[in-house]
């Protein structure tokens, strides 16, 4: 069934292809990728072996891939995912008795990166590899200038050749604009532009909702769809299991660097696949959500103009609060100001019945209040400090003993303790924290802003580029927080995060609250509506 | 093979370590090769010579040290130093002429508390501003230069009380004393910066300011305590170089800013901030010395020294390349 389906694409793709691109292909080369495309799969990888060193990242792993076929490659982090893409467009070599065949027309024990693209296998890395400050039409006609140094750009040509591949990709951009000047989602779609106008037939995509609301997901997935119904194979690479399944086919999972397999992803849960993605059962069970603890944190009528309006709401210890909404509803800034990072503009905020004014996240962080931010590369740690310095930066005040003396033996010690507390797994504490995994670094933040000792724990999307196991981790580390009697908001546009993990729920719209229940009196997929209305 | 097991070992000792390591190893190298080709070499007259030599040049570093750690850099450290040693050459030789010993410490006062009220100044212009450090300290050191030009037309003040003759060529126990500023200035900036909250403040605020921002850490205020230490450290120069010639001539010493930026590369400072400690430092700028001295020795040119000097750096950058890509 699926089958006939992927060369009914293929067909249509072709047609299309003929009457847009008869320059680049000439027809008779056409009739027999054709022909093949019926037949052939688009990628056919066997016994593929990659070992670093000692280390085996990879271990005699099959991968199959169909013409115009959406597939989702899943695994935890570590488990060889980003080995595998890097091995199939010939940046890694594997060890020898590989073998690949690519549209069942050759086979070769090696790919080179200039042969990965004549194939037309393209990867769009997280970080979009794009330049800033050209413009959309140059980047997306970038590799048409490498190919021909020598030949003058033409900026016109240039304009309207990418305005061709964005108008037939039917999204909207504007081919003079700056990319810096570009939203994240935006860039997104200029890269895809980029890899279609360079002739994609396979395209890679390495965690391409990470950072996009669920609004610029759906676009996003809408336009890999359409990609796939010209034959256009895709190859996903998501954290978020539901986007996984309601968007491909079929999904390949590794779990250290071993094939579980490939499975229809029609009839899988999220449960089963991550399950097979740990190898374990997560328990994921809603919160009660009855609390009765003391009213510690209360925001009346706080007002930030052009961030939120009139956001009034009172936190209780022990307390999950799920803060919950799009990406520019409010959320973040509503975070910082509760931080000291900001000023509202007329409203307040009382800690412990007593009203604050901070006059910097100094002053807050003295008075109790953590922020976790969503921005861990950039913000919530510096990657290059060691993991230890990361983990004393916010309580260097409380280290120094005397004031004059900061040891660098009690640095250690704070980081061994909250190391062993929190079960982070850390060979060295003083190497970089850039060293450790997202789920560990991740730990580390928890860490340094545990060792303030706060009573109100604000976190921001925690879980950003986090894998699911080191997911469910962190969760049962924020439950078990809030069990001994922390006060805690949660951010998230996760429906599932928001549902199994908090006690009520704040929706934001606007910079607006535009609903307050009790998370359990909604079903997941009720929420799930909510947040997207 | 061999050699892939001896780069591991280098590999798993701590950064710190092993710059300090290379920095010894190198001063070691540097001494036997001059020792070898120059008899002479080992005696203590040689050692007495760089000992007074290397200090204003050292403190200078110092001064340079603090500001590429947060992440910048202070073209101004020379004409602060000029400035400082004015300011206190001008207070000794109008009130203090008579006053015997006390004029040292007055002086010192005067030339530290105007270095770090520049430094601090500096300091808020980076923070509040937010304008690149460079373009800054390159503003101050011009207007450092026309200010001192302007107050000495261009010529020297000299004729300190003999007290200073004592600071700038005496000894303690054998060992001169401008080497124990030195050394004592050293100790001191190696206190602040690994083992008090400050110092640790301007290594987090260096690599990552953003991040330390969000960690609690006064970013502002750090930048400002960057450069009044840089400032004082260049007035504690500038009091030395006073007391060392006898005079204070704006200009003096403008030849070494290049090379305090050199040496502080050298000692595994990282350009981009963060990272780079005192002890190689120190450890550094001595083989810088006994490269001078030992090609002096030689009857080379001065010209030739620098020359090296600069081929150390480039050097250096290549020996450090395997451990660069260490993650």
């Amino acid at each position: 069934m699926s089958k006939t389906d992927g060369s009914e694409r293929a067909s249509i793709h072709f047609s299309r292809s003929t009457a847009g691109r008869v320059k680049a292909r000439p027809t008779g080369q056409l009739c027999a990728a054709e022909k093949a495309t019926m037949t052939e799969l688009a990628i056919r990888a066997t016994s593929i072996t990659k070992k670093f060193g000692g280390f085996t990242a990879l271990d005699n792993v099959e991968f199959e891939l169909q013409p115009g076929e959406i597939h989702c490659l899943a695994g935890e982090n570590g488990c060889g995912k980003s080995t595998l893409i890097k091995i199939i467009n010939g940046v890694y070599q594997p060890e020898p008795g590989a073998h690949f065949e690519f549209s069942g027309q050759q086979s070769v024990g090696q790919i080179s990166p200039s042969s990965a693209k004549r194939l037309g296998i393209h990867v769009i890395w997280q970080d979009l590899a794009l330049f800033p400050d050209l413009t959309v039409a140059e980047n997306i006609c970038f590799d048409s200038f490498v190919a021909h140094p020598l030949k003058g750009i033409d900026s016109q040509a240039k304009i309207e050749q990418a305005s061709k591949t964005i108008g037939e990709l039917g999204v909207q951009l504007d081919p003079t604009a700056r990319v810096g000047d570009l939203s994240i989602a935006k860039r997104q779609l200029v890269a895809i532009c980029r890899v279609i106008q360079a002739e994609a037939r396979i395209i890679f995509m390495d965690e391409p909702t990470a950072s996009l609301t669920q609004k610029e997901t759906e676009t996003l997935l809408s336009i890999v769809r359409r990609l796939s119904a010209q034959g256009i194979s895709i190859v996903f690479v998501s954290h978020r299991l539901a986007e996984v399944l309601d968007v491909c086919e079929r999904v390949t999972v590794l779990r250290d660097g071993k094939l579980v397999g490939t499975f229809p992803t029609e009839g899988m849960t999220q449960k089963k696949l991550s399950t097979l993605m740990t190898g374990k059962e997560l328990d994921q069970t809603p919160r009660a959500g009855e609390v009765n603890g003391d009213r510690i944190l209360v925001l009346k009528h706080l007002t930030r103009r052009g961030e939120y309006e009139d956001i009034s709401f009172d936190l209780r210890k022990g307390e999950i609060l799920g803060l919950t909404g799009l990406m520019g509803s409010g959320r973040t800034e509503i975070a910082l100001s509760i931080f000291g990072m900001t000023k509202p503009d007329s409203g307040e905020i009382r800690l412990d019945g007593q009203e604050m004014q901070f006059k910097s996240n100094r002053d807050a962080i003295d008075a109790g209040i953590a922020y976790v931010s969503e921005d861990r590369l950039n913000l919530g740690l510096d990657q290059k400090q060691s993991i230890a310095d990361n983990t004393a930066a916010p309580v260097l005040k409380q280290l120094s003993n005397p004031s004059f003396f900061l040891s660098p033996k009690s640095i250690r010690a704070l980081c061994d303790t909250w190391i062993d507390k929190l079960k982070t797994k850390v060979s060295d504490p003083l190497l970089p924290v850039s060293s450790l995994s997202g789920g560990n670094q991740q730990r580390i933040v928890l860490a340094k802003w545990l060792a303030t000792e706060p009573k109100v724990l604000v976190l921001d999307s925690p879980t950003v580029g986090v894998d699911v196991g080191a997911k469910a981790g962190i969760f049962e580390i924020i439950r078990q927080l809030a069990d001994q009697g922390m006060a805690i908001i949660l951010i998230s546009d996760e429906a599932s995060e928001i549902y199994h993990n908090t006690d009520r729920t704040l929706v934001l719209k606007e910079g607006r609250i535009s609903r307050s229940f009790k998370t359990t009196d909604v079903s997941e997929e009720e929420l799930e509506g909510i947040i997207n209305a | 093979m061999n050699n892939n097991r001896f780069l591991q070992f280098f590999r798993k000792s701590s950064s710190d370590r092993l710059e300090l390591l290379a920095m010894l190893g190198f001063l070691a190298l540097c001494l036997a090769f001059f020792s070898v080709v120059a008899p002479r070499f080992l005696s203590p007259g040689i050692f007495r010579s760089m000992a007074y030599q290397l200090p204003e040049l050292g403190l200078l570093t110092l001064a340079m040290f603090v500001p590429i750690i947060s992440g910048g850099l202070n073209l101004a450290v020379t004409y602060s130093a000029n400035i400082c040693g004015l300011a206190a050459a001008f207070l000794v030789k109008g009130f203090l002429m008579s006053a015997g010993w006390a004029s040292v410490p007055a002086a010192l006062v005067v030339g530290l508390g105007v270095g770090a009220g520049v430094g601090v100044l500096v300091g808020a212009m980076v923070a509040y501003v937010g304008a690149h450090p460079i373009l800054v300290t390159l503003g101050a050191m011009i207007f450092l230069r026309g200010l001192g030009e302007l107050l000495t037309r261009g010529g020297d003040i000299s004729g300190m009380p003999e007290a200073f003759n004592f600071i700038g060529h005496g000894s303690i126990l054998g060992i001169p004393v401008p080497m124990l500023i030195f050394l004592g200035a050293a100790g001191i900036l190696l206190y602040i910066m690994q083992y008090t909250k400050e110092g640790f403040s301007i290594y987090m605020s260096g690599s990552n300011p953003e991040a330390a921002k969000y960690s609690g850490i006064n970013v502002n205020k750090t930048l400002m305590l960057v450069y009044g230490l840089s400032g004082a450290i260049s007035g504690l120069a500038g009091i030395l170089m006073l007391a060392r010639f006898n005079s204070v001539r704006v200009g003096h010493g403008d030849s070494y800013l290049l090379i305090t930026v050199l040496a502080c590369f050298l000692a595994g400072a990282n350009p981009f901030g963060g990272f780079g400690r005192v002890l190689p430092l120190v450890v550094g700028l001595m083989s810088l010395q006994v490269v001078a001295s030992g090609m002096n020795l030689l009857g080379a040119s001065q010209h030739l020294s620098t020359a090296i000097w600069g081929g150390f750096l480039l050097l250096v950058m290549v020996l450090r390349s395997p451990f660069l890509n260490k993650n």
